[in-house]
């Protein structure tokens, strides 16, 4: 069994998908979606310890030879992706149990957890295949389930904010089809590693340096990349919350992997930051995002809406890892892409336990709730410390490595600014908790209890694996480290 | 558009050879043009040829809305149950030379049934998303409030 674990990966949630549409009873789906979202959790650890002990792991669909047949290839990096994509499904998938009951009418829930079965089948094949157009056909598959996901929220302005991902990522899409469709021009060919090979003579080609613009910002759209992120914030606050947790831990770290895949598998090292100023065009960008959208999350009254905008800086972070073009720098992107996972994870799985009681995340009217909620807001609380990267835990190793990056290039301004755009998490954050803990309910709102336990569970492993990666890091480090130099290694 | 005779019996006329072109293209796919998709299309267009003159009530008595949503998940089903069949008999996924005694017969047999399987989807979504639209009365949603004018609109 274990040389089919790469196509089991995929396909156990993708059959699981229609069996729920078959089945359609909501306790059911429930169940074989948890399930599965387990299995693919142990599928995505045995995977990667795999890789870790030797090399890539390649899996040929239908016994076709690699450049004519798809291939999956697990390495280092999407190893680790696989996991981070695996953890987040297995924690949301018993979390949605309550959560989605009471957003989504009786007759949607079985739909829902068809949707989340593809969302999450596609998602993971986006990450394991090493075929440049079976990115795209994943791409589709989660992307089209994602928008079914988003406009299930309860509020009319869910379809709204469904339609407009729909038109942006729809663009995305197309960009990066654009891209691969010029690419297969120049070579012939869509598998990555021949890709890789062919493209190295055909540096200096116009229609190449095209696909390359076309498939970066293409993907760019789909991760929100500052100026192409005006879908995230309506997309994740609109949502049912099951969706925001799952999407923000998921989604745009997917796509940034696509990026990561490309720029230095495919296109290689030397012609995405020698051959043009990628580089210096994401630390713009990057910082720009940092800063505006960090300021934006400030003024937000919605705290679902505050954590989007909040989403969109910290892909800022992990750009600007990656716009240090240095190992160190790839290593401390590739951290926060893990870290910010499990941190926003955690944020969205303790809002989704106060919209659960009070049905509203506006400021004014979680008012109080510290009080009748302790361990959620706790959670928020601590998960929130972890955002803006105070020591023990996980947000503070990623920031630290950040800095450390910075300061190995010598760009000491660079590191001011991400010590002081902390302090505008700092600012959003206390925002929440102020409201939470500092000011009294509003007058008309009665007794509320806690959270229902199959909700906190989730919520605190979210909040444990922040605490335990703040604290020992070797792990996550050690196998971002590795991911890092292998694709420098393999391009220098 | 019921009352027009001309439309009526052409109609009822030309639906068993559109199902009839449909299971040629399915069929014939691996060795002309043609597959599950078109085919799809081509047999979902007989049913949307037969609702758009005798109504959409019609229409789903003939391929019930939860008939056509089960068999969009069927189809994925047979495709991917294809892979898993050739799993199981000790190859990769999708790996069709297993499926009989020699490789070119498994080859053969693989790509018809996996074909079936994406026709039936095709058929059934196509089905579903104009039973859909055409209803309005959605075949998920059952609003009862505007039901009723909306049935009279049809016919």
């Amino acid at each position: 069994m274990g040389e089919h674990l790469p196509i089991l990966q995929v396909i156990l949630p993708l059959i699981a998908a229609p069996v729920c549409l078959l089945v359609r009873h909501a306790a059911t789906c429930w169940l074989i979606a948890t399930l599965v979202s387990w299995f693919c959790l142990a599928i995505a650890i045995l995977l990667l310890l795999q890789v870790l002990d030797g090399g890539a792991i390649r899996y040929q669909l239908g016994n076709w030879v690699a450049p004519w047949g798809i291939e999956y290839v697990v390495d280092r990096l999407n190893g680790f992706i696989l996991v981070i994509v695996a953890a987040i499904g297995a924690v949301v998938a018993p979390y949605a149990l309550r959560s989605v009951e009471s957003e989504l009418p009786e007759r949607q829930i079985g739909l829902f957890y068809v949707m989340y079965l593809l969302c999450l089948a596609g998602l993971l094949g986006i990450t394991i295949t090493g075929d440049a157009f079976n990115v795209f056909v994943f791409l589709e598959i989660s992307s089209l389930s994602s928008y079914a996901l988003i406009s299930m929220g309860r509020h009319r302005k869910a379809l709204h904010a469904a339609y407009q991902y729909l038109v942006m990522g729809t663009i995305g899409a197309t960009f990066f089809l654009i891209g691969v469709g010029l690419l297969y021009m120049m070579t012939g060919t869509l598998n990555m590693a021949d890709l890789a090979e062919q493209l190295k003579p055909l540096a200096g080609s116009r229609i190449v340096h095209a696909a390359f613009g076309f498939i970066v910002v293409g993907m760019g759209l789909k991760l929100a990349v500052f100026p192409l992120h005006l879908w995230l914030p309506n997309a994740y606050a609109h949502a049912p919350s099951a969706v925001s947790v799952f999407l923000a831990g998921t989604a745009t770290k997917v796509s940034l992997y696509v990026v990561l895949r490309f720029i230095f598998t495919v296109f290689g090292f030397e012609f995405s930051f020698v051959g043009q100023p990628l580089g210096p065009a994401l630390l713009v960008l990057a910082v720009a995002g940092i800063v505006v959208c960090s300021l934006v999350a400030i003024y937000q009254d919605n705290v679902k809406r505050l954590l989007a905008w909040s989403s969109v800086a910290q892909i800022g972070y992990m750009l600007l890892g990656l716009s240090f073009a240095t190992t160190l720098g790839l290593q401390a992107g590739l951290l926060h892409i893990f870290n910010h996972a499990i941190i926003k994870a955690g944020l969205f799985l303790a809002m989704g336990c106060v919209f659960l009681r009070l049905g509203s995340c506006r400021l004014d009217a979680i008012a109080g709730v510290g009080r009748q909620m302790p361990w959620t807001m706790m959670g928020f609380l601590l998960c929130g410390l972890s955002l803006i990267g105070v020591p023990p835990t996980a947000g503070f190793v990623s920031k630290w490595y950040l800095v450390l990056a910075a300061l190995e290039k010598g760009w000491w301004p660079v590191a001011a600014l991400i010590v002081l755009t902390s302090l505008l998490a700092v600012v959003y954050v206390w925002k929440v908790v102020e409201a939470a803990w500092f000011r009294d309910p509003p007058g008309t709102a009665g007794r509320i209890g806690e959270a229902p336990l199959v909700m906190l569970v989730p919520l605190w492993i979210a909040v444990g694996a922040n605490l335990w990666f703040g604290l020992e890091t070797s792990g996550n480090v050690d196998v971002a480290k590795a991911a890092a130099a292998a694709l420098m290694g393999a391009v220098q | 558009m019921i009352e027009h005779v001309v439309l009526r019996v052409i109609a009822k006329l030309l639906a068993p050879f559109i199902v009839l072109f449909a299971l040629y293209v399915q069929f014939h796919g691996d060795f002309g043009p043609g597959g599950g998709f078109q085919a799809g299309v081509i047999f979902a267009s007989a049913f949307i040829l037969y609702a758009l003159i005798y109504g959409v009530e019609n229409a789903r008595q003939i391929a019930p809305p939860a008939v056509a949503q089960a068999a969009i998940g069927l189809g994925v089903l047979i495709y991917a149950g294809t892979g898993v069949a050739s799993m199981l008999l000790g190859g990769k996924y999708l790996d069709y030379s297993l499926l009989a005694h020699d490789a070119g017969h498994g080859q053969h047999y693989g790509i018809l049934i996996v074909e079936f399987g994406v026709g039936v989807t095709v058929a059934a979504v196509m089905i579903t998303v104009f039973f859909t639209f055409a209803g309005r009365r959605g075949v998920l949603e059952a609003r009862e409030d505007v039901a009723t004018t909306e049935d009279d609109e049809d016919r």
